[in-house]
């Protein structure tokens, strides 16, 4: 393994993207360390898969520095990509040729021999639970299989850092509780991931440390706790009342109280607390949640709750 | 370096350009495998029934003169139609599955996130358009000889000249295929208003001089017609030495440009 300057896999300085006159990716600083799950949250739109492609070394930087495993991608790219596993937020399996085909023709690609291919294609069929349908055509696979195997085409060259954008999305709870196990078993190995995710719980779930980026930019970094105590509270206490909400005052019982057309949120560490001081007012909601603050919480906050395309 | 002892090819690395095109044909190789019989009848049996139907059906109707260079009409069509045939062959190639690994499928994607390059992926892609032609054309003068249509050894040269022209011709559609965003409607076009003419009056069935005056010039601009004369003159010994230069040189100009411009495309919408 060679690491970066200081032992990262992944070192980037003021990363700039742009297409034309948009500005997709604005000067990013990144570190990301070896063995770590390293994740990438944000909106559509943030600039999240242009920076995954400009690590992968297929789409080349505007402006600023990078290196992937100590290497630049202007350069070297062919040499950092033999070494990188690669998830793209697209399938590009070749669908009329066979789930097993599709591992040997894509494992030849990194220089590898018909008998090393051959040997891998059977323990990743069987790590990505395709055995039974190895020689079937792709085509007709369901979502979450297909997935599975890119996770796996991926892996066919032993890869020290596996890159993975939206790994999980359109797939059905089973499909991606499955693919949280092959992950965690894969970081177990010591292979280093990057993820871009929308979804909280699985940042949740996959990540060690995350960073929120919006409008091209990053705007928090840390660990998920982190980020909940630094941008949420512990608990979050939801309020519903008949009427409208702007005109309820619960103004002193939590930290940080967000009005919405249809609840009320009260950012506070005890929620059965202020959920009794709101009873003691006398106001009567019609329904009360007491629930842990999320990610989900602190990405709202961070990105704000409009949408963006 | 901890990976230095183990042995070659159980270490992922990026091989040597010749190599990555080589593999990029192996991965096309491994598709044909599984579809070849679709394409070898618009490639191989569909030349040979023109050749039945034209060449043996209404050559039997025509007399052997000096329109035909004194030979019956079969053995005058024979290496013109390996050409036409080529070419055709060559549109097919390099229009929708250029489209399709870009767009549909999107391989050209995947396999640009291993070691191969964009570079590597057009020299792959274009050698296996040549090993296509190659194929189907071998195929088509083996049944043309068996038919009684082919005169000479000469037509071996023939079968280099159809391969010439069938790249000169299918390079520049590369190209372009490699910058459409839609559904390919664009294709029909080149098939029905350039495919389709440049066949039928670039010399393929009768003399281009039997044609007007004004419509000549048009036909000099076709890559067809460069070969078919090309063809011709190898297969029938009539080769003289400037006429013969300067088609080779037409082709050869094409086939440059068309390369070069592939390369340009590729890489515009591969690395982006």
């Amino acid at each position: 393994m060679v690491p970066g300057v200081n032992g990262e896999l992944v070192r980037a300085r003021g990363l700039t993207k742009r297409f034309g006159d948009f500005d997709a990716v604005r000067g990013i600083d990144l570190d990301v360390r070896p063995g770590e799950a390293f994740g990438f949250l944000g909106p559509n739109g943030a600039g999240k898969s242009s920076t995954m492609r400009m690590v992968s070394c297929v789409s080349p930087r505007t402006d600023g520095e990078l290196t992937v495993l100590g290497m630049d991608p202007r350069t070297q790219g062919p040499d950092i990509r033999a070494r990188l596993g690669v998830v793209p937020q697209q399938d590009n399996l070749d669908f009329e040729l066979t789930v097993r085909q599709n591992l040997h023709v894509y494992g030849r690609y990194f220089g590898l021999s018909r008998a090393h291919v051959r040997a891998k294609a059977v323990e990743l069929l069987e790590f990505a639970q395709l055995t039974d349908r190895a020689d079937d055509q792709v085509e007709p696979l369901s979502g979450g299989m297909k997935r599975r195997l890119t996770i796996a085409r991926s892996l066919i060259n032993d890869p020290e850092l596996l890159l993975l954008d939206e790994p999980t999305t359109g797939l059905d709870p089973q499909a991606r509780h499955l693919l949280w196990d092959r992950l965690f078993r894969l970081r177990q190995q010591g292979v280093t991931l990057i993820v871009t995710t929308h979804y909280m719980d699985e940042a949740e779930q996959l990540c060690d440390r995350l960073v929120v980026m919006d409008g091209g930019k990053i705007v928090a970094e840390g660990s998920p706790g982190e980020l909940i105590a630094r941008y949420c509270s512990r608990e979050v206490l939801e309020l519903r009342f008949t009427g409208e909400h702007k005109d309820v005052d619960v103004h002193g019982l939590a930290e940080r109280v967000e009005i919405l057309p249809d609840r009320l949120l009260l950012y506070t560490d005890n929620g059965e607390a202020a959920l009794a001081a709101v009873y003691q007012r006398g106001l009567t909601p019609v329904t009360s949640l007491v629930r842990r603050g999320t990610l989900e919480d602190v990405f709202l906050r961070l990105t704000g709750r409009t949408l963006v395309d | 370096m901890t990976t230095t002892h183990r042995p070659p090819g159980t270490v992922a690395h990026a091989p040597s350009t010749p190599v990555a095109a080589w593999l990029v044909v192996e991965g096309l190789w491994t598709w044909y495998r599984r579809n070849w019989r679709s394409s070898v009848v618009s490639s191989v049996l569909q030349p040979v029934l023109y050749l039945l139907a034209l060449g043996v059906g209404f050559g039997s109707q025509v007399r052997p003169s000096a329109a035909t260079d004194g030979l019956p009409y079969v053995q005058y069509l024979a290496p013109a139609l390996l050409v036409a045939s080529a070419v055709q062959t060559a549109a097919g190639e390099s229009t929708y599955p250029i489209l399709s690994s870009f767009k549909w499928q999107r391989t050209y994607l995947g396999i640009t996130a291993t070691p191969i390059t964009a570079h590597q992926v057009v020299a792959g892609q274009l050698t296996w358009i040549a090993l296509r032609l190659i194929f189907s054309s071998v195929a088509f003068v083996l049944i043309a000889a068996a038919l009684g249509a082919v005169t000479s050894a000469g037509v071996v040269l023939s079968l280099l000249a159809a391969l010439l022209t069938a790249m000169a011709f299918a390079t520049p559609v590369v190209a372009y295929s490699a910058t459409v965003e839609s559904e390919g409607q664009q294709f029909n076009v080149i098939f029905r208003f350039i495919v389709m003419p440049m066949t039928v009056f670039a010399g393929t069935f009768f003399p281009a001089d039997q044609l007007p005056g004004w419509v000549q010039p048009l036909v000099w601009l076709t890559p067809l017609w460069h070969g078919t004369e090309l063809s011709r003159a190898a297969a029938f010994g009539t080769g003289e030495l400037l006429p013969v230069l300067g088609h080779v040189l037409f082709l050869g100009a094409l086939l440059v440009v068309g390369v070069r411009l592939s390369i340009r495309t590729f890489v515009r919408r591969l690395e982006v």
